[in-house]
């Protein structure tokens, strides 16, 4: 006999009442921790995408479009803009590195990106087999496309028309698997890359691009989709966008400023669904209210008899408040292991999100701030009937039968 | 063993009990008799330190109650008295031998199992440890009550009407199982009751608004 044993004793009485409270504050819980974890696993991999690109450059249009294009690859380019423009920007000495990037055709789904190997080393990004392209359709795949895939080094596959993966099969122009890299954990093991002259020599069969460009192979004529650019130096920063976006044809994105923009939208919803999880702990906490009040009611002949034994109003008290701290513990412990366990699954229900995953299982410092409020509410809602237990007329109750 | 000496209580001023001065030896087995509403209850509640009367003097195995309070008054009760309420009162969230155990364990005293086991064979339920009260009889659930009350050996045994709802067998039954009880760890036993009944089995009788024998 222990006073955790008198609690679980408690509990174990009233199974249904019990269960449900524990499954009410763990819903709370879950859900309230799982926006944590999903939005926060968001943040971590959209700031780790984009880290070390301080701009993304490309044809004028919505900045966060190009920056969902050019870093993210969620969103189509706002257009094309002339490679002579983009290899300017190399020679400007605020700039330290340009990495182009020409886009326009995917496979099953994974866009195929015309890069120079610049971009492979921005993502720290190693070879898991074979290397990376020397020619004209030599493809590299990142690691989600060689498994979602199976293709191997040797394969040759052809990319469809657009970033959807639905268009038109460039049948004629198939692509060669020269290397798979190994997981980075970012954006480019979903990327098929190859050379940018790849992507111009398909098109150029295709007809898409410029026809000019294709019979003078000059640069004048060339053009790609985005330059992603990193300073040489931060006074970069106060001058280089605005000279861009001076130019007619050019415009300069700031990640940084483009992705906070982006989760302050996002933050809007997150904390509808936090609100919502709020109200849900505040309803368990009323509920096991609720349950302490019938079983005080219930009970007062117990407490009564357990001070007539020796107990002191410390202990009946104590009594309580461990049989709800038990309860909002197994709510709390039921819902953060709900909601990590959705976390990590969350590629399996929601396709789209699979990239979160683990960054999303993850234990974050705002979970403790879910702790202290569940322990809370628990804590909460068993001070009123702990008071009137504490306040118990021994013998009375004892004498009223 | 103990003595109460004009001792009052009253109840929203209205007296509800009075008793100039009573005093009982180690070992004693006493009648409190009295009609209903004559304070009994209320009696036993003072010895037991539960209830702190409105004027007079309570001592019990040498102890002023005056003297103690709060937690350290719980856990002399614990230790000093066992009670058996007229409504028994086992919890029914604990099976028999838990019911007992949380007497010892609640006193702050060793808990005992063999003790405990010991004794619910002594009082004829020893085959029942493991049930809960909802599945004993009336008389079963008092002899259960009758162990808790006794199981940390206290100095003071009070049993609250404990024939009440009983037939003649079961009344006899739990007479003989209070005393045997109380003698085993020589025990001053006080029995509440308004059962003539009652009265064969405790020679020693104090009635309410009487004078002491």
């Amino acid at each position: 006999m222990t006073t955790l044993g008198l609690a679980l004793a408690y509990a174990r009485r009233r199974p249904l009442a019990t269960l449900l409270n524990v499954l009410l504050l763990a819903v709370g819980v879950a859900t309230i921790t799982l926006v944590i974890l999903l939005t926060r696993a968001l943040e971590t991999r959209m700031q780790r995408e984009a880290a070390g690109i301080d701009l993304v450059v490309g044809a004028k249009g919505s900045p966060l479009q190009l920056i969902l294009a050019g870093i993210y690859h969620a969103d189509v380019p706002p257009g094309n803009v002339p490679l002579r423009e983009v290899l300017e920007l190399r020679a400007n000495p605020l700039v330290r590195e340009v990495i182009p990037l020409a886009l326009g055709d995917s496979y099953r789904g994974f866009r195929i990106v015309g890069t120079s190997p610049g971009l492979v080393a921005h993502y720290g990004a190693t070879l898991a087999q074979g290397g990376l392209w020397q020619a004209p359709m030599d493809a590299v795949l990142g690691s989600d496309v060689a498994r979602a895939s199976g293709l191997a080094p040797g394969d040759t596959f052809a990319g469809s028309h657009g970033l959807g993966g639905s268009g038109a099969l460039h049948q004629a122009t198939p692509y060669r698997v020269v290397g798979i890299l190994a997981p980075t954990g970012n954006v480019v093991d979903r990327l098929v890359l190859t050379g940018i002259d790849s992507v111009w020599q398909v098109h150029d069969t295709h007809g898409h691009a410029a026809a000019a460009a294709a019979e003078h192979d000059d640069a004048d004529e060339r053009e790609v989709t985005i330059a992603l650019i990193k300073y040489a130096s931060p006074l970069a920063a106060a001058s280089l966008p605005r000279a861009i976006n001076a130019r007619t044809s050019l415009q300069a994105a700031s990640p940084a400023y483009e992705t906070a923009r982006l989760l302050s939208v996002f933050g809007v919803g997150t904390d509808i669904i936090r609100g919502f999880a709020l109200l849900l702990i505040g309803a368990s906490a009323l509920g096991l209210f609720v349950a302490l009040t019938q079983a005080l009611d219930e009970r007062r002949h117990d407490l009564a008899i357990m001070r007539a034994l020796g107990a002191s109003r410390g202990r009946v008290v104590a009594v309580l408040l461990l049989e709800s701290g038990l309860l909002a513990g197994l709510g709390l412990g039921l819902g953060l292991a709900c909601a990590h366990l959705l976390a990590a699954s969350v590629g399996h229900w929601l396709p789209a999100a699979s990239a979160l995953a683990g960054d999303a299982a993850a234990w974050r410092p705002e979970e403790w701030s879910v702790v202290a409020l569940a322990l809370g509410a628990g804590i909460l809602a068993t001070l009123l009937p702990a008071w009137r237990a504490y306040r118990l007329d021994v013998a009375a109750t004892l004498a009223d039968g | 063993m103990f003595s109460l000496t004009g001792v009052e209580h009253r109840y929203a001023g209205t007296p509800v009990l009075r008793i100039d001065a009573w005093q009982a030896q180690a070992g004693e087995h006493w009648l409190l008799a009295g009609p209903s509403g004559s304070g009994k209850t209320t009696a036993l509640h003072i010895l037991a330190g539960l209830t702190t009367p409105t004027v007079g003097r309570v001592v019990v195995g040498g102890t002023d109650l005056a003297t103690i309070q709060g937690s350290a008054r719980d856990r002399w009760r614990g230790r000093c008295v066992g009670l058996v309420p007229q409504r028994l009162h086992l919890v029914g969230a604990l099976d028999v031998r838990a019911n007992v155990l949380l007497a010892q364990f609640l006193a702050g005293l060793p808990q005992d199992r063999a003790r405990v086991d010991e004794l619910l064979a002594a009082v004829g339920v020893g085959e029942l440890a493991h049930r809960y009260p909802r599945a004993l009889s009336q008389g079963q659930a008092q002899r259960v009550a009758v162990a808790r009350a006794v199981v940390n050996r206290p100095a003071l045994v009070l049993a609250d009407e404990p024939t009440a709802n009983l037939d003649d067998a079961h009344a006899a039954a739990t007479l003989d199982l209070l005393q045997r009880q109380a003698r085993a760890t020589g025990a001053t036993l006080v029995v509440a009751s308004h059962d003539a009944r009652v009265r064969p089995w405790l020679p020693q009788v104090r009635t309410l608004g009487e004078a002491p024998r």
